[in-house]
């Protein structure tokens, strides 16, 4: 058992190795600005405006649970107009990154992996270095940036989704006005609760394309290897945005 | 010219190149033949830099491929076509995307790119294919397509992998012709990679057996006709290997060990 720990843990380091070695590779491409400015639009698009849709789907139940849950804890304990500070805090703060970032470590960095490692497999990633383009300029950074760019935006949006269901079903399915609801809302609000959410999905949005661009460029064999990379990276950028997540909590919100 | 010196290069244990040494003089094309996963493709790479090799080195115009710096590679690269197996056509763009690729990164007038894939396609006879993608063309129109791309580029050295292999008889042929006039209308200096032997005597100067990890036997394509190393032959021939017949093989060599281990 101390064995398999002991290879487990060697294994994790060389990973974490190589992985900064990437992005060494990647901050090495930067100066290539005409190479990767070029493809930065069009991903932004990709990762950003094509993931408005499940983020906004997630987040508008999330808002319609988060209300009900507060009032079905609150009743005859706490004012019902703290519905509104739960649901605003808890989805600014908490659940809009979180959730929009596991959907996206899914549906961006899953897209990601794939399509790198099909190009990987199929020698599209040789055939760019024998046409002289450095890979990480062409393919890495402009996903990489435009995750990192385009996520806040994501989850900004999902965010006023996740805050206007929660208004939705508190005002209709529960005895609170809009007024009251608003009021709660305002009750703790200081604007770093949005900045807060904003920077985990900045976080969110660096790890999982750069997961997603590692393993699908690192991509061995055929079709086997194309689906492992890509299951890897959902369960890696998972994983690393649960632990960034208790970072962010542990060096930002952390009482002075 | 280029010049494979001492080559060796390993995956994990399987010890693949086991020290290739031969040259390429400027305006010749060398066909390098043999089995299937005795590392051609895998040393052709090295030309490119896209592999390193674990001891030894390729020397192309007196660089050594695998110390130049980044940017150094990229220059040499800027010299050199490389035809894939499977063509690795980008399947994203248009095949006039395609070729123009390489062109765009020479900060080429757009003008200047529409001539020159033009021309290409004109070359390996796809005049008017520009705006078709991958996925429409057929293996051999795909491999004329990576062929197009190379060219485009008017470089100086041409390497392919495996160019007709997959490709019906005909299709192979046109391939092979293809590549003649591309040497006769561009002057390049060629490395072939193929099993395929009768594309080797069209299309090479030279020939070179790579039989584990090594070059067996080199010489012009008369010379290789004519020999007597029965490995070669064999293979030449494309015979199967008979029982009996591992004395061909060197003592303690792979092949000797696995036909001993399958008579036990």
């Amino acid at each position: 058992m101390l064995a398999a720990v002991g290879r487990g843990s060697v294994g994790l380091v060389e990973e974490i190795g190589r992985l900064g070695h990437f992005l060494a590779d990647t901050l090495r491409a930067v100066p290539d600005l005409r190479t990767w400015g070029r493809q930065l639009f069009p991903m932004m698009r990709r990762i950003g405006v094509d993931s408005l849709p499940i983020a906004l789907f997630i987040s508008a139940f999330t808002g319609i649970v988060l209300a009900l849950l507060a009032s079905y804890t609150f009743t005859g304990a706490v004012p019902l107009y703290l519905v509104g500070t739960l649901v605003g805090k808890t989805t600014m703060m908490e659940l809009g990154p979180v959730l929009t970032g596991l959907a996206l470590a899914g549906r961006v960095g899953a897209n990601i992996a794939a399509e790198l490692g099909t190009m990987r497999v199929t020698e599209q990633v040789d055939a760019l270095e024998t046409l002289a383009y450095d890979p990480h300029a062409y393919l890495v950074l402009p996903r990489v940036i435009a995750g990192t760019l385009m996520f806040p935006v994501v989850v900004a949006f999902a965010m006023a989704m996740g805050i206007f269901m929660g208004w939705v079903a508190a005002t209709t399915l529960l005895p609170i006005t809009t007024a009251e609801f608003l009021r709660g809302l305002r009750l703790f609000y200081v604007p770093f609760d949005i900045q807060f959410g904003l920077i985990k999905a900045a976080s969110f949005g660096f790890v999982i394309t750069l997961i997603g661009c590692h393993l699908g460029l690192g991509t061995r064999g055929g079709a086997e290897g194309v689906g492992s990379a890509t299951t890897r990276t959902v369960v890696y950028s998972a994983e690393m945005i649960l632990v960034l997540d208790a970072y962010w909590a542990l060096t930002l919100l952390r009482p002075a | 010219m280029i010049a494979f010196r001492e080559l060796h290069k390993a995956f994990g244990p399987k010890q693949v190149l086991r020290g290739v040494s031969i040259e390429v003089q400027d305006g010749e094309t060398l066909v390098i033949v043999g089995g299937s996963g005795t590392g051609k493709s895998v040393a052709l790479k090295h030309v490119v830099g896209l592999l390193e090799p674990d001891a030894g080195e390729v020397e192309v115009d007196g660089q050594v491929v695998s110390r130049l710096r980044r940017k150094e590679l990229t220059e040499l690269r800027a010299h050199i076509g490389y035809v894939f197996q499977f063509a690795a056509l980008f399947d994203s763009m248009t095949i006039f995307d395609n070729v123009a690729f390489g062109l765009r990164r020479r900060r080429m007038g757009e003008a200047e790119i529409r001539t020159r894939v033009a021309e290409a396609l004109g070359l390996v006879d796809l005049p008017g294919a520009e705006q078709q993608m991958p996925a429409e063309l057929s293996g051999g129109m795909r491999k004329r397509v990576g062929l197009a791309r190379a060219i485009a580029l008017r470089p100086k050295y041409l390497l392919y992998d495996e160019p007709t292999t997959g490709l019906d008889p005909v299709t192979a042929a046109v391939i092979d012709e293809l590549m003649v006039r591309t040497r006769e209308a561009l002057g390049v200096t060629s490395i072939v990679i193929t099993h395929d032997m009768r594309s080797a005597y069209t299309v090479g100067d030279r020939i070179a057996m790579l039989y584990e990890g090594r070059i067996r036997q080199e010489g012009t394509v008369a010379e290789i006709q004519q020999t007597t190393d029965p490995l070669v032959r064999q293979f030449i021939e494309g015979r199967p290997s008979p029982r009996g017949t591992e004395a061909a093989a060197p003592p303690g060599s792979d092949e000797e060990v696995a036909v001993k281990e399958s008579q036990r």
